[in-house]
């Protein structure tokens, strides 16, 4: 069921605002690039703004979908503009709408060259995440889901490091082959189930358990690739080490988690029983990409690449968590999810603002950066406590929640991903020495420490972690609700509850 | 018998044409200014475009057929021919070619894709078939002093009359298999006598199936496609890639969804091996290309592929996707070669690809509707490019051809990396040199139809679609 708790679009305010921010832009004279950020900053807080009440409004009682809105688009093939949320997508559009603004911030004078289709994009791509993380109807999840890669595309290829090009055509090639297989699950989908491309209404079906393994594997294809998991995972640390710091970042915090997001939104639901089915697979590649993830991070020697390859082990545990298919496996991995978007996030900008300084992002051209960045230093500490998984912070909550989960679901599994963290503190630690403690390397002496702007978009970084850390309940609140529901329709495998959801749909007609 | 005068009703549209495009041609030889010579055909296709509505009829005892299909077919080449005289008013002066019966030429061109698209019966197919390529021919050769381009002739011209014989074979023998011509007469005679495992009637679809493959440029009836496409004119180039092809479209569905409607199961598997090297060998070529007019030839040979997943489909959701994919194309590839057509300026070719390395540096604008034209081709939404495939694939899925479609995809992904690659030379390299543009108010006005078209179909297709089942509702 959908309910407007507001009576205002709120959610078609929030994908449309940044794409008529990005035309605005477009007759913005390209000579004033002050105008061009401002702009874009302006739009982007506006929209930060507008999404609180998604916060502050949402109904933590109920699994029905909320601030809804639905328009006929392509009545011919049943297609509507339909928008909601629920509890499993509430932190996702907030942790877009937050990191875009970061950002934006974060690009204000590392982008040089081109930098008004730098913004153009970065709102563009704003607006399409968001209706991904928004979208009721297939089509316009798929559109939303394709329409975002140009932007990162551009984003990548254009304002990259030295090998840009190759990563934004490996990142383009491998997101659209794994997507247009989808498009077709999709299609068939849509005629198996009647004509119609409806989320809720596709979710009130039970389809042959046959159909039900091509499609979970036609999805798969698609998210697989975004989350990434391992063996498809090859694209993320080329895109994430080349692209610009505001396109790292927005990948790391919200892109790869469309992938983890689909299987919470589509696969479980719509195929319960080939998600079982699949439980075994699903869950050892999950821990294949958290050991081998942490293992290859071990070995880095770039700060971005680092930090690439621990995204995959940080996303093993979050489908780890999803594919456990109980409440704290699940409630961990879309918290995990939150919270590498915060970490990674964090860590990417980070890496970003220092990189502004010395153009370099090998870590042996490092060393006592603490000494001359005290402020920087202790940043970047409380991130990679936040990434190890530290008591108190919020990387504790989500992997402390998914290793439960794990070990309910099968003990080995549980034990393998533990040793995961341990790796992980590893590379993470040692890294944190290499780069700011040891002896002090000439390229570092004389940095100036974060200035004010920096120090602005890091800060909300840094109270999400403790927030989290220390009272998870103020997020895991928002999904009690939807994951019990999502959790008793795989379980059942989507026999029962037809009948009532099948009433929920009269009432929304 | 005493002689009735048939309705010239239906038949008006074409009638017009022919005068104006004679008047055309009579006008050139007092008109200096070719410029004014551009206006006056668009004028005339203006009239043409005018008499079009509330032409719905059947006339020449069902030899002409004027339905929603050929209307909505007749929209395109008109669209079609208003694009291309638009992107040529310039571009023919620069090449030095810029005579008067170029564009009386295009007119007679387009009007035998009319007649085509009209047409109920095997003859008059026939005929329109041949004013279409004959008047094509001589415009591919047109640049009289550059061999590429008589070479480009020549070999369309060739294999042309290769694929027109092909048709007529498969028109005599149907002839002598039914006794008739008339496209419904053939089906009520196959369904009636229960021809439908003649091997000479299979003989005959399989001779059909190679003439419009040549026409439509179906792998592996393709080759004159890439050598003619760079040869001529780039303006014809476009003009080729859309009309024509539209043209054979019109009458590939009407013969097989027709004539052979009932027999369906016996031509599938012709077509389908035919839509699958096409999409294959189209778009698996195209990555290797340094030329931009062989690689949109590839390209436009690839999306000939896509389409005839609707004709394989043969439901009249797969007939409409064809309309509606053939149109959203006419915009998109017109769009891309308005591009390709302004980077060509005296003493610079400007057809290599590597020549749009750093165009976004140079001409932003240019490049970033070069950019919407090329993720359109590749079907990425929002542009008009996606809602097209999307539409065949649904179609091609709704009538069973999940595989296809399966197939059809991952061409498409393939095909994002030469489409990309431009993108990519624009936006991602430094400029080599400095690219001249030429440009003019006709091409500006082409560009803004094009983009404008594709990214309100990408947005909002539904006024399309339903225009598209509209005229195949009847059909």
């Amino acid at each position: 069921m959908i309910m407007n708790n507001t009576g205002f679009p709120i959610l078609s305010t929030l994908i449309f605002l940044p794409i008529v921010g990005a035309i605005m832009l477009l007759f913005v004279n390209r000579s004033q690039e002050g105008s061009v950020k401002r702009i874009s900053l302006l739009v982007s807080i506006a929209n930060f703004i507008i999404s609180i009440p998604l916060f502050t409004n949402f109904n933590k009682a109920t699994h029905f979908m909320q601030f809804g809105e639905k328009h006929e688009w392509i009545p011919h093939l049943n297609i509507n503009y339909i928008l909601g949320i629920d509890g499993i997508s509430v932190l996702f559009v907030l942790l877009s709408t937050l990191i875009t603004v970061l950002s934006v911030l974060v690009s204000w004078n590392s982008i040089k060259t081109k930098v008004k289709e730098f913004y153009i994009s970065i709102l563009i791509l704003e607006g399409a995440m968001i209706g991904v993380f928004c979208s009721l109807d297939f089509m316009l999840f798929y559109i939303f889901w394709e329409a975002m890669l140009i932007p990162m595309y551009l984003l990548i290829g254009v304002w990259g490091g030295p090998n840009r090009i190759y990563a934004a055509v490996k990142f383009f090639l491998y997101t659209l082959i794994g997507s247009v297989l989808m498009l077709v699950g999709i299609i068939v989908l849509y005629f198996t189930a009647g004509n119609t491309f409806n989320i809720l209404e596709l979710m009130t079906k039970t389809y042959p358990y046959q159909l039900q393994m091509w499609l979970f594997w036609a999805f798969f294809s698609a998210f697989a690739v975004k989350v990434p998991m391992f063996p498809v995972h090859t694209w993320l640390p080329d895109a994430h080490t080349e692209a610009p710091t505001a396109g790292s970042v927005i990948l790391a915090a919200v892109l790869i988690k469309m992938g983890a997001y689909g299987f919470l939104r589509f696969s479980l639901p719509l195929f319960p029983q080939a998600s079982m089915a699949m439980t075994p697979v699903m869950m050892t590649l999950s821990v294949i990409a958290i050991i081998y993830g942490a293992v290859i991070c071990l070995g880095q020697t770039d700060l971005k690449r680092l930090i690439a390859y621990s995204s995959v082990s940080h996303m093993g545990f979050v489908t780890l968590g999803i594919f456990a298919l109980n409440v704290q496996g699940m409630e961990g991995g879309i918290l995990q999810m939150i919270n590498h978007g915060i970490v990674t996030g964090a860590l990417f900008l980070s890496v970003g603002i220092i990189y502004d300084r010395t153009h370099t992002r090998q870590i042996a051209d490092y060393g006592g950066v603490a000494s001359v960045m005290p402020v920087y230093a202790t940043a970047f500490m409380v991130f990679t406590l936040a990434s190890i998984g530290l008591p108190a912070t919020n990387g504790f909550i989500g992997e402390f929640l998914i290793i439960l989960g794990g070990f309910k679901a099968n003990q080995l599994a549980g034990v393998l991903a533990a040793t995961g963290i341990i790796i992980g503190a590893g590379y993470m630690l040692l890294l944190y020495q290499r780069v700011f403690f040891m002896q002090t390397n000439q390229k570092v002496l004389g940095l100036k420490d974060m200035d004010g702007r920096e120090i602005l978009t890091l800060l909300p970084l840094v109270v999400l972690i403790f927030w989290i850390g220390i009272y998870p309940n103020a997020f895991l609140g928002f999904m009690h609700e939807s994951v019990r529901h999502l959790l008793e329709r795989v379980n059942t495998a989507g026999i029962q509850d037809v009948a009532a959801a099948k009433n929920v749909i009269e009432i929304l007609k | 018998m005493p002689f009735v005068m048939p309705d010239l009703g239906p038949v008006m549209p074409e009638i017009v044409m022919t005068c104006l495009a004679l008047a055309i041609l009579m006008a050139d030889l007092l008109i200096k200014r070719k410029e004014t010579v551009a206006f006056l055909s668009i004028l005339s296709i203006g009239a043409v475009a005018y008499t079009l509505p509330g032409t719905m009829g059947t006339t020449f005892n069902g030899m002409f057929v004027s339905d929603g299909y050929s209307m909505f077919f007749k929209l395109i080449f008109i669209l079609n021919v208003i694009l291309t005289i638009l992107i040529s008013v310039k571009y023919i002066a620069v090449e030095r070619v810029n005579f008067g019966e170029y564009y009386s030429l295009i007119l007679f061109s387009t009007l035998g894709m009319m007649i085509m698209a009209s047409a109920g019966d095997l003859i008059v197919l026939y005929l329109g078939l041949e004013l279409m390529a004959l008047s094509t021919y001589i415009l591919a050769g047109f640049i009289r002093y550059d061999r590429k381009s008589n070479e480009a002739a020549m070999k369309y011209f060739l294999l042309g009359a290769f694929a027109s014989a092909f048709l007529l074979y498969g028109t005599a023998m149907i002839y002598g298999l039914t006794g008739t011509t008339d496209l419904k007469a053939i089906s009520a005679y196959i369904a009636g006598n229960g021809l439908a495992s003649s091997p000479a009637l299979m003989l005959s679809m399989v001779m059909f199936a190679v003439a419009f493959s040549f026409k439509i440029a179906a792998v592996p009836f393709h080759m004159w496609a890439p050598d003619a496409y760079e040869g001529a004119p780039t303006s014809i180039t476009a003009f080729m890639s859309v009309g024509p092809k539209a043209a054979a479209f019109a009458v590939l569905g009407r013969v097989f969804l027709t004539a052979f409607g009932t027999v369906k199961i016996e031509w599938a598997p012709i077509l389908i091996p035919i839509a699958i090297l096409t999409m294959g060998v189209g778009n698996i070529v195209a990555l290797s290309q340094t030329n931009i007019k062989r690689m949109l030839a590839y390209s436009s040979i690839a999306h000939a592929g896509y389409m005839l997943l609707g004709i394989i489909a043969g439901t009249n959701d797969g007939m409409a996707s064809v309309l509606n994919y053939m149109l959203i194309y006419a915009f998109m590839n017109m769009g891309a070669f308005a591009v390709v057509i302004m980077l060509r300026s005296e003493g610079f070719k400007g057809d290599n690809i590597t020549d749009y390395q750093g165009l976004a540096k140079t001409h932003p604008l240019a490049a970033a509707l070069m950019l919407v034209f090329m993720f359109s081709l590749t079907g990425i939404p929002p542009t008009a490019g996606f809602m097209g495939k999307f539409y065949l694939f649904v179609s091609a899925i709704e009538a069973g051809y999940t595989w296809l479609v399966i197939i059809a995809v991952i061409f498409s992904a393939i095909s994002a990396y030469f489409y990309l690659r431009i993108v990519m030379l624009m936006y991602m390299k430094e400029p080599k040199e400095s690219v001249q543009l030429t440009t003019s108010p006709a091409i500006g006005l082409a560009l803004a139809i094009t983009v404008a078209a594709v990214l309100f179909i990408g947005v909002l297709p539904s006024v399309f679609i339903n225009f598209a089942r509209l005229a195949v509702a009847a059909f």
